[in-house]
Formats: structure tokens, sequence, C-alpha cells
């Protein structure tokens, strides 16, 4: 176990650093950083070879991307557009869409594991048939069209919730983006617990099961549900990651200051130190992520052993 | 890397349907790929010595994609979804057809009126017919779609395939490159190239999609094709002493590529929904092209005082995804033998 998790470990490694340069290299090779910095107005010639020097663009690229990621492991990520550090705006940044996260994974499991047990149990029926169409009509609709037609709909013309989220951003006003968020990955567990429940259902051992004569309850949550969720637990944990990074479309909806909100102002005010600290640490929960998942195999599936 | 034990390849499976950050869709299209990888090998293993049950005319064995092809044709889905698709490729190319006015015709004196005769969707902000340009929208979206699936689909299966056929160090470096890709999540990817881009073509949006979509086409591409390498005509034919271009494109070939296929068609109607996030978000297709996810993206802003215009766009591009989606679910069901 120790030994697998130190080899996983090592292997992050070139990942984490290629998916960070390949970022930095979009912002500062393809970009100008310089840009941002004087607002809206072209630079003059002479305050953007300052400020190219007080920055350390002149140097190399390879040389600039080893500074970045020095200071990064001893901390400093840099200043934003308004000379806030970037620390302080991801202390601000990510607890909002942790929140945000974590209700929309629990929608995930919740809903979506619950409906793909039922459907995969009664698979051909038309409880199955209509959950089945409903979650095509989900995934089809894009994230963005879900968010601004139930802000319409629950926000503006019932009423139910506030149109946009507060600063303050608690749980239950992150409820209805949570679920927006989740829609897609939500309707993505369904389909995923539904087949894989139906593909168990005649497994040998459910078989057995039954005909030992434990009650129905039991052979579902304990025999045929743990079988299932192998490749389900492997798509939310993964998802983690994603949910984090797409929440950009999200909370510009709902107005939530929280990480895509920070990164789309890092990116329209071509701020790259903004935008590269947060993707740094996307990166790195989303490995993370993937990481507890091949962990996490260990308890669902007793067979796999790490050497 | 055969070598490795166990748990790392049940890593490497589970890391197969890792999300790309697209919002699950892609990711759906990843994992419908996957039930894939082991049927057709078994289905054309196990079909083609059923001998001569051909249908009609052909006395030739009854193969993977024949068995395939009459299973599609008695699927009211897919009838459905292609008959969907083939309209919408008919209008994305003479869009003159069912639309008469020009899309960039505006007059601001109606702008955002509703449905009146002659207008049956109503105008948008700037006071232009939204029918046509919902009907003008589709050959962008179409053209976005399909070529960035062509791209992605080349690239994808030919880097993937070389890695899953030939294995050893360049499989190690092409696992890694996949594993970097997929760690950004690709609206954020996509913000981030596309801010910089200033040109107003498709062809940096297209560009984008296939510098992020391609691993997770290699990474089904390579399973498929160890699969596929595993079988006994390919060692057979390897035994004989054929050449491994000849095994590679006569053996491994038709009986890796069905996975392909389905996870391209899925991901076309995903990567149609993910041309019109970056244009809602300002950095994708800009005006004056005409494009779903720009009228959306614009819609948005009078959604309450006139929300026609952002459904009607907004329904077009979701009847396209699904049935795309629809299309490749359908093309998933007649290949897989499981579910025969």
């Amino acid at each position: 176990m120790g030994r697998y998790v130190i080899r996983r470990l090592l292997q992050m490694i070139p990942v984490f650093f290629g998916a960070t340069l390949l970022i930095f290299l979009m912002v500062n090779v393809m970009g100008d950083p310089i840009a941002g910095l004087c607002g809206d107005r072209q630079c003059d010639p002479a305050t953007a070879a300052q400020l190219e020097k007080e920055f350390g663009l002149d140097k190399p690229v390879w040389q600039q991307y080893l500074t970045y990621m020095g200071n990064v492991f001893t901390g400093d990520f840099g200043t934003a557009f308004n000379g806030q550090p970037v620390t302080e705006l991801m202390a601000s940044a990510f607890p909002v869409t942790i929140r945000l996260t974590i209700v929309a994974i629990f929608f995930e499991i919740v809903i979506g594991i619950t409906l793909g047990v039922v459907t995969g149990l009664k698979r051909g029926r038309p409880v199955d048939t209509s959950v089945l169409l409903l979650t095509l009509v989900v995934l089809s609709v894009p994230t963005f069209v879900t968010g601004l037609l139930v802000q319409l709909l629950l926000g503006v013309k019932w009423g139910w919730i506030k149109p946009a989220v507060s600063p303050e951003a608690t749980f239950s006003e992150l409820i209805v983006p949570g679920l927006v968020l989740a829609s897609v990955s939500l309707a993505y567990v369904t389909r995923l617990t539904r087949t894989s429940i139906a593909e168990n259902k005649r497994a040998d051992y459910v078989r057995t099961a039954v005909a030992k004569g434990l009650p129905r309850r039991r052979v579902i949550s304990r025999h045929l549900l743990r079988n299932s969720l192998i490749p389900v637990v492997t798509f939310i944990g993964a998802d983690v990651g994603a949910l984090m990074g797409g929440a950009i479309v999200t909370e510009r909806i709902f107005n939530i200051h929280g990480v895509g909100y920070q990164l789309y102002q890092g990116i329209v005010r071509q701020n790259t130190q903004t935008v590269v600290g947060f993707v740094t640490i996307l990166v790195l929960v989303f490995l993370l992520a993937n990481l507890l998942v091949d962990l996490l195999y260990a308890v669902l599936d007793p067979r796999i052993r790490y050497a | 890397m055969p070598d490795q034990p166990e748990p790392l390849e049940s890593y490497e499976e589970g890391r197969a349907i890792a999300p790309t950050g697209a919002g699950g869709a892609s990711d759906l299209a990843t994992a419908e790929g996957e039930t894939l990888e082991q049927s057709p090998s078994a289905a054309s293993g196990g079909r083609a010595p059923g001998g001569p049950l051909g249908t009609g005319t052909d006395k030739k064995p009854r193969s993977l994609w024949s068995d395939a092809w009459r299973d599609l044709r008695r699927n009211p889905i897919f009838i459905i979804s292609s008959l969907v698709i083939l309209f919408l490729v008919v209008i994305s190319i003479w869009p003159q057809l069912i639309a008469s006015g020009d899309p960039l015709d505006c007059d601001l004196s109606k702008a955002q009126e509703g449905s009146q005769p002659g207008h049956p969707f109503g105008f948008n902000g700037q006071g232009c017919d939204v029918y046509t340009r919902t009907v003008y929208g589709a050959r962008t979206s179409v053209t976005v779609g399909v070529l960035a699936t062509l791209g992605v689909a080349v690239l994808g299966s030919i880097l993937g395939g070389l890695a899953g056929f030939f294995g050893g160090a360049w499989d190690g470096v092409l696992s890694r490159i996949t594993d970097v890709f997929f760690a950004i999540p690709v609206v954020l990817g996509g913000l981030v190239l596309l801010s910089v881009v200033t040109s107003s073509t498709v062809w940096p949006v297209i560009g984008f999609m296939v510098l992020l979509g391609w691993p997770q086409l290699s990474r089904i591409a390579r399973g498929s094709v160890i699969t596929a390498k595993q079988n006994d005509y390919v060692q057979a034919a390897r035994a004989l002493g054929a050449s491994n271009s000849r095994m590679m494109l006569r053996h491994i070939t038709p009986n890796a590529i069905a996975p392909v296929i389905v996870v391209a068609t899925i991901a076309l109607g995903t990567y149609i929904a993910l041309e019109a996030t970056l244009s809602y978000l300002g950095v994708g297709l800009k005006p004056p092209t005409v494009s779903w996810g720009i009228d959306i993206s614009s819609a948005s802003q009078y959604i309450r005082n006139a929300p026609h215009m952002l459904l009607w766009p907004a329904g077009a591009l979701a009847i396209t995804v699904l049935a795309f989606i629809m299309l490749g679910d359908a093309v998933r069901d007649a290949l897989d033998p499981k579910l025969r």
C-alpha cells in the first residue's frame, strides 16, 4: 500500500509539471502578460520594457517557468491585477467553490445513484425509459442554457430563490447552482449506475445471495450495489477536479465569487499570475482526487491489492 | 505497460473515463466507447465462422458491420437521429432552402419583438430575424463539430493506435502526455488559449478542440488496439510473417475502430455544445459569424424581457447535440454483442 502510494505520487510529478508548463506557455508565450497592466490603453515602449525587466519577462521562457515554480513552492503566487496577492484571492475563492462542489457531488451521489439503481433494476420498464430520456435531454442541453433557464424560472418568474448569490455564498444559497453544476454529471452517473447494475444483476453472486434467502434489500445494498459502484466512484472522484474547473460557467451565471469567477477575471484582465496560480492548484486537486479514487478501489473491491 | 502489476492496470482503466471538464458529456462519450473495447473482436470472432447466414443477395458471411447495419435499420432512434442530422447537414449547406432572409439584415426598430407573420421566431436584441439566424447558425455549429471531430479522430486514433500497437517507451510517453492533457479542464483551457487569439474565423476554435480533444480518443484507440492485438488471428498473421503495416491495416484496424467511431459520434455533439459554451464566455466565435452560441450569449442579457431570443437557438442546439448523442448510442448498441 505505502509503496503503491509513493509510486503514484512519483507518477504525478511529471503530469503536474507538464500541465502547469502547458498553461504557463499558453498564457506567457501566446498572450501578452504586460498588456493587462496598462489597463485598456497600449503600454508605451519604455514602460513595457521597464515592466518586462521588473517581472523578469526578458529572460528565456524556461527560466521564467523555473522562477515561477520556485516561487509557488515557497507559497508566493504573485499579485493579481489590483495589487492583491493571488493567495488572498485563493483564500476567499476556494472555500466558496469547495462548498459549491460539495453540493454538486452530494446531488450526484444521492440523486444519480438512486435513479441509476431504480432504472437498472427495472430495465425496459416505463420508469427506466422515461428517466433515460430525461438524462439524454439533460446531457444535450449545455450547462449555461440550463443555468440561464433555471435562473429565469426559479429566480425571476417564480421567485423561489434569489437570482444572484451573495458574496458569503452559504450552503442554502448554493443548492440551485450546485444542482445546475451537477446536472450533466448527474445524468451521467445515472446512466453509468444503470448500466453497471443491469449488468451485475445477472451475476452468479447475486443469484447465490437470492438463493440463500437473503432479503432483497440486503442483496441490493450489500452485494449488487457494492460491486456496481466501482465505475461510478471512479467517475465521481475524477469529477471533483472537473467540477471545480468547470464551475466557470455556473459561477458566472449566478454571480458566485469563487474560483471560476476569479479565473474569468484573471483571463479577461490578462493577469497571468492569477490564471497560472489558480490553474496550478486546480491541477493539483484533480491529481489528488484521482489518487484518492484509486485508493478507494481497494475498499470497494477486495480483490485489488496494492503491492 | 504489460509488465505493470494489477493495481496500475485498474488505474489506467479507471482513468480512461476521467472527466475532461467539458461538463461531463464528453466523458459520457469516453465511457460509452469503453464498453465496446472488448466487443469487436469477440463479435467478429464469434460471427465470422457462423457461415453463410448473409441476407438476400450477398453470399458472404455476415460481418460485424453488416450485422450492425441490419440492427440499425430497424432501430427507430437511429432513423430519427439520422434524419435530424441529414436535415441539419442539408440546411447548413443550403440554408436558403428554408430561410429566404439575410441573417445580417437587421432592423433596430423591431428589436426584441415577438413572433409575427413572416418572422415565426420573432426578432433579437439587434432586430435581426431569429428564425433566419437560427437556420444559418447550423452551418457554423455543424462545421465546427464535424471538422473538430475529424481532426480529433484522425490524430487521436493514429497516435493512440501506434502507441497501443508498438507499446514500449513511446507508449509510456504518450500515456503521460495524455495524462497532462486530462489534468487541464477543457473549458478552462479553452478560455486561456482562445482569449489570446484575435482571429474571428472558426479555425482557432477547431484547432483548440483538436489540441485538447485528441488524448480522449487516443486513449480509446490505444485500449482498443491492445485488445485487438491479442487475438489469435493477429498472432497467426504474425506467425505467417505479415509485416507490421499489413497486420495493422488488415487485421487490427477493422476490429479496433468501432469504439473510436462511437466515441467520435458522441463527441461531435459535445463539441457543438462546447463551441456554444466558449462563445457564451466570449472567447469562442465572434460576430459577424452567425452561431447559436453567440446568439444565446447575446440573448442572455435580455432573457427577462424576451426569452424567445434565447429559447429558439438553444432549442436548435439541444436538438442537434441530442441527435448526435442518440446516433452514437444507437451505433454502440448495434455494435455491442453483449446487448444482443
